[in-house]
Order: C-alpha cells, then sequence, then structure tokens
C-alpha cells in the first residue's frame, strides 16, 4: 500500500516535471523565435560587427521635423504654408535637394509633376498638388538672371608666389 | 529604419519580459538590412572626395568640383564630379560580374565574365575627357529644371579598359546596327526593379572608335564605387552620362536605343534655335553628341590679390568635344581685345589640353580675366549664354576670375 502511495506521488512529481520541462522548452523556443523575428542574420552574435553602429532612436525621433531660423532642419525647406506636403510627398525619391536648388514658375514646376507622374512613379497628388505648387512657386519663385551674370560672392585674397 | 527599430525595439522588450531580465546590449544591436556604408552621412569620406568639393544633390548624388580644383592635369578622383541618376547598386560581388552584349543587331547574344574580359582582350589606357551635358546650367534664365551645375561637371582622368569595338567585333555585329545602348545595375530612385535610372548610348561610330572603352580602372586603380565600379563604358568628348556606370548589358539596336532618357527631352536640345523659355515640342528636340569647345582658369582661384608691377600666372585647361582645340586666348579688358595662350597638344584625342599665359596689369583696379578656347573648326566659347535650350544643356560660355591689383 504504502509502496503504491509513494509510486502514486512519484508519478505526480514525474508529471509536473515533465510538464515544467515541457513549458520551458516552448519557452525558450518561443523566445528564439521571436528573435528570429527581430534579428533574422543574429546580428546581435555576430561579434565581428563593430559595437559602435549604435542607432539612437528617441533623440532623431525628438527634433524630426525641428523647425530653426525658418528652415526645416531635416530637408531644408522653407518654413511655409504646405511645408509638410511637400515634405511628405516630394522627398520619397530624390533629396529636397533637387527642389531647392531649382526657381519655376507655377506652369513649369507643373510640369515638372506630370513628368515624375508619367515616368518617375509619382502618385496622383489629389487635393494637395495646389498646396505643393503654391509652396514652390511662393518660396522657390524664378529670379531674372539675364544673359551673363556679375562676379558673386567672391572671396579675396592674398596671392603669395 | 526609424519603423524597423520600433519593431526590434518591442520585439526585445517583449523578449525581456519572457526573459525576466532586460536584455543589456539589446539597443546597440548592429542593424544588418541596410549597407552600413550607404548610411554614412558624410558624403565626402564616403566617396573619398576633397572637403570643398559642392554637394548639390545627396538623392541621387550629385557633387561637382569648383574650377581652382580642377588644376591637376589627370583629375585625381578627390576632384571628380559625380553624376548619379539612379541610387548605387548595393551588393556588388564581382566574382559574378558579367557583361552581356545582346540586341537586334548581335547574331548570338554572347556573355563574358569581367575577368575573361579583362584576359581575352587588350587593354588601353587613355586620358578622357567627362563632362555632364548639363554643366553650367545655373546661369540659363529662365532657369531650367534639374541640378544646377555651375562649371565643376568635368573631369579628365586616365581610364584603363578593353576596346567596345574589340568585343563587339568578336561578338559579331550585323550591318544593320546603327546605336548601342547600354544596361545598368543602378536602381530607380522610386525603387521599382521594373525601372532603369539611365539607359543612354552612343551611334555605331562613336561605340567604334578607338577611344571608347570598357574600363575597369580610373587613374591606375578599381574605378571607385560611385563612378561605376567594377565596369564602365566611357566615350569622352561626348556628355558624361554615355558613359554608363555599373555597365551590364549593351545591346547592339537596329534603330536609335530608346532606353530611359534617351528619348523626350532628356540629353536634346531644340533642333532649331528657339527664344528663351520657348516651348519646344519632342519632335524638334534633337539628341546632344559631341560636346561644344570649352575651357576653365584652374588658377589662380578667383579673388586673387596682387601687387601692381606683379605678372599673373595663369593656367588651365581646354577642350572642344571631338575636335582639338587650337587657340587658346584671354582677355583682361572683358573681350576688347584678347592676347594669345601657349596651348599644349592633347596627350591622346578626346583628352583635355593645358594652357597657360603671364598677365601684365597696365593699373590698379578690379579686373576679371576671362579665358576664351578654339576648336579646330573655327568655333570659339561665346562671352554671353549660349542659346536657350528647355533643359539647360551645353553651356560653354567663357569662364572668369576675379582679381584685384593694388
Amino acid at each position: 500500500m504504502g509502496d503504491s502511495k509513494n509510486k502514486k506521488e512519484h508519478l505526480k512529481f514525474g508529471s509536473q516535471r515533465i510538464l515544467i520541462i515541457v513549458s520551458a522548452v516552448f519557452l525558450i523556443i518561443g523566445v528564439i523565435g521571436i528573435y528570429f523575428m527581430a534579428d533574422p542574420n543574429l546580428s546581435f552574435f555576430n561579434s565581428e560587427k563593430p559595437d559602435t553602429e549604435i542607432v539612437d532612436v528617441p533623440k532623431e525621433e525628438d527634433d524630426f521635423d525641428k523647425i530653426e531660423n525658418g528652415i526645416h532642419v531635416r530637408t531644408g525647406f522653407v518654413e511655409a504654408e504646405g511645408l509638410m506636403t511637400v515634405v511628405n510627398n516630394c522627398t520619397n525619391c530624390h533629396s529636397a535637394k533637387l527642389v531647392i536648388q531649382n526657381r519655376m514658375n507655377k506652369e513649369r514646376w507643373l510640369a515638372a509633376i506630370r513628368w515624375m507622374q508619367e515616368t518617375q512613379n509619382l502618385w496622383d497628388l489629389g487635393p494637395n498638388e495646389d498646396i505643393i505648387v503654391n509652396y514652390l512657386v511662393t518660396n522657390y519663385p524664378p529670379s531674372k538672371k539675364g544673359r551673363r551674370e556679375t562676379l558673386a560672392n567672391v572671396e579675396w585674397y592674398e596671392l603669395k608666389d | 529604419m526609424h519603423r524597423r527599430n520600433f519593431v526590434k525595439k518591442a520585439v526585445l522588450s517583449s523578449m525581456a519580459s519572457a526573459i525576466g531580465i532586460d536584455i543589456v546590449f539589446g539597443t546597440t544591436m548592429p542593424d544588418g538590412y541596410l549597407p552600413l556604408a550607404l548610411q554614412d552621412p558624410d558624403p565626402f569620406e564616403m566617396f573619398k572626395k576633397d572637403k570643398q568639393m559642392v554637394v548639390l544633390n545627396d538623392k541621387p548624388w550629385n557633387m561637382e568640383a569648383q574650377a581652382h580644383l580642377l588644376d591637376d592635369k589627370i583629375t585625381p578622383n578627390k576632384y571628380m564630379f559625380i553624376r548619379n541618376n539612379g541610387l548605387i547598386p548595393e551588393a556588388i560581388d564581382v566574382s559574378k560580374w558579367t557583361l552581356t552584349i545582346d540586341g537586334e543587331s548581335v547574331g548570338q547574344p554572347k556573355t563574358y565574365t569581367l575577368s575573361e574580359l579583362k584576359s581575352k582582350f587588350k587593354q588601353h589606357t587613355y586620358q578622357l575627357t567627362l563632362e555632364c551635358g548639363g554643366n553650367g546650367r545655373s546661369e540659363f534664365d529662365p532657369p531650367a529644371k534639374g541640378n544646377q551645375w555651375t562649371i565643376g561637371a568635368v573631369s579628365c582622368a586616365n581610364w584603363t579598359g578593353i576596346r567596345l569595338r574589340d568585343v563587339l567585333e568578336d561578338v559579331g555585329i550585323k550591318g544593320d546596327a546603327v546605336y548601342i545602348g547600354y544596361h545598368a545595375a543602378d536602381i530607380h530612385l522610386s525603387r521599382d526593379p521594373n525601372k532603369e535610372p539611365i539607359s543612354r548610348g552612343a551611334p555605331m561610330d562613336k561605340a567604334l572608335q578607338d577611344e571608347t572603352l570598357l574600363a575597369f580602372q580610373m587613374n591606375g586603380a578599381d574605378i571607385p564605387l560611385t563612378h561605376g565600379y567594377p565596369l564602365r563604358l566611357i566615350a569622352g568628348g561626348w556628355p558624361a552620362s554615355v558613359s554608363g556606370k555599373w555597365l551590364q548589358r549593351i545591346s547592339v539596336r537596329n534603330k536609335v536605343h530608346d532606353g530611359e532618357k534617351m528619348t523626350g527631352t532628356a540629353y536634346r536640345v531644340p533642333c532649331k534655335p528657339v527664344a528663351p523659355g520657348a516651348k519646344v515640342p519632342e519632335e524638334e528636340m534633337c539628341i546632344i553628341e559631341s560636346m561644344p569647345v570649352k575651357s576653365l582658369i584652374t588658377y589662380p582661384k578667383s579673388g586673387a590679390m596682387i601687387a601692381k608691377g606683379k605678372k599673373l600666372n595663369i593656367r588651365g585647361h581646354a577642350w572642344a568635344g571631338e575636335l582639338e582645340v587650337t587657340k587658346m586666348e584671354y582677355s583682361i579688358d572683358f573681350g576688347s581685345t584678347w592676347q594669345r595662350c601657349r596651348v599644349e597638344k592633347p596627350v591622346n584625342r578626346l583628352a583635355w589640353q593645358h594652357f597657360s599665359a603671364t598677365v601684365d596689369f597696365p593699373q590698379e583696379g578690379y579686373y576679371e580675366v576671362w579665358g576664351r578656347a578654339t576648336d579646330s573648326n573655327g568655333k570659339s566659347q561665346p562671352m554671353l549664354l549660349p542659346g536657350w535650350n528647355p533643359k539647360g544643356y551645353l553651356n560653354n560660355a567663357c569662364h572668369r576670375i576675379a582679381v584685384k591689383v593694388s
């Protein structure tokens, strides 16, 4: 009788232990699986990669759309009505620098948009088109240069032999 | 990238709660997804460029020199302009790199490995002038759309490779061949894999010239990544866009190549002169071939102040597309009088030529030294902007520097 009770106790403890082991195995598999999803290349364990590639996400996000002296720091665009519409539609493929260095009237900014839509996978801008074109014409209009400009911004220096 | 890091962080924190401890270095996990070199925010370091180079655009990368940076007879990489139309290829495996010659006008398409190209064909080195078709665009009025190049989108480096002609002869070209068009490994800005950022070419005459190379070296070393590593078509004297980078395929066409930026208004000018700001129908736009005569004063840098009575030594380079420069002059009185410069012969066809002169100033004051080159057909650089064109190409107006004598 006592023997059989001991045996039962033993079985009970045994099945509990198996349950714990099985749960632990599932937990480990789960953790490894989740890790694989996050880092399929196991780069965390690859000691050859330098530790210095720190990506400091929160700090970047704090300053993400910072304006300084009337300039949207991340893109260099002038802060004016329509700024974020321009940022969101015009800097996905190319840099803002390509926009900022150009000076065009409404007709030619529109022609540039049409060309991008026809050949460069730019989407239909819908009601944003007017906002974008107005922003561009207002802040980046053409200036008269004539047939040849005066030399500007000359940095004078003493020429030694 | 932000979203990716957010996912990574979220997963890491759920991992941490599952394990019951924090993953100490979790936030410094290296991101193996994007090529690290291309995330480098410093383009000068990334492309080994001098800090005085001017970045016009960072997506795609476009960077130009200033006149005084181009003083070397052979342009080193650090002063060579970058004009990319798409994104730089991300994973280049040289051991698997191949070049295929196909198209309507080849008998049978043929594919070569890079090592086959290097070993099978004789290698040649030429110093070749590459100038962006839009160099000088910033001066046009009304302004033209695109990167606003001033004067620095020109270079003349040594290129080593094999003749395209030798490879085309090995493949076998049909009698109806008209044009070659290149296809390359760069990525469209929209990342659409079905789009090519640029696929231009040249007529057979140009393709078969001695100096038209499939190059794998620039200035005696592997071509830098941003300039077309590991294989680049080089067609000196023509808009540099003909010299396709990251070359993978050349199609021999039985018609004018119709790849990206061959059609419409790209790299074309009005066939007949038009008034500034005119609308030009596409069928009246003609493909740019040889670049026009041009020169740069590369020494001294603009803004030199010298003492009265001192002579000023000036120097620079002149080039004329397919032609040679036969005369180089300078003026210190806004073109009223011109004096001759010494001008050297080119080291080979399509290389720029070096000029020099010693300038005397009659009295104190503000001067501009203007340079003017003349080509072997007798055409000179204009002092004013040349004919306006919708895309702002081919500005070969005289270069000038400011000088004060006191």
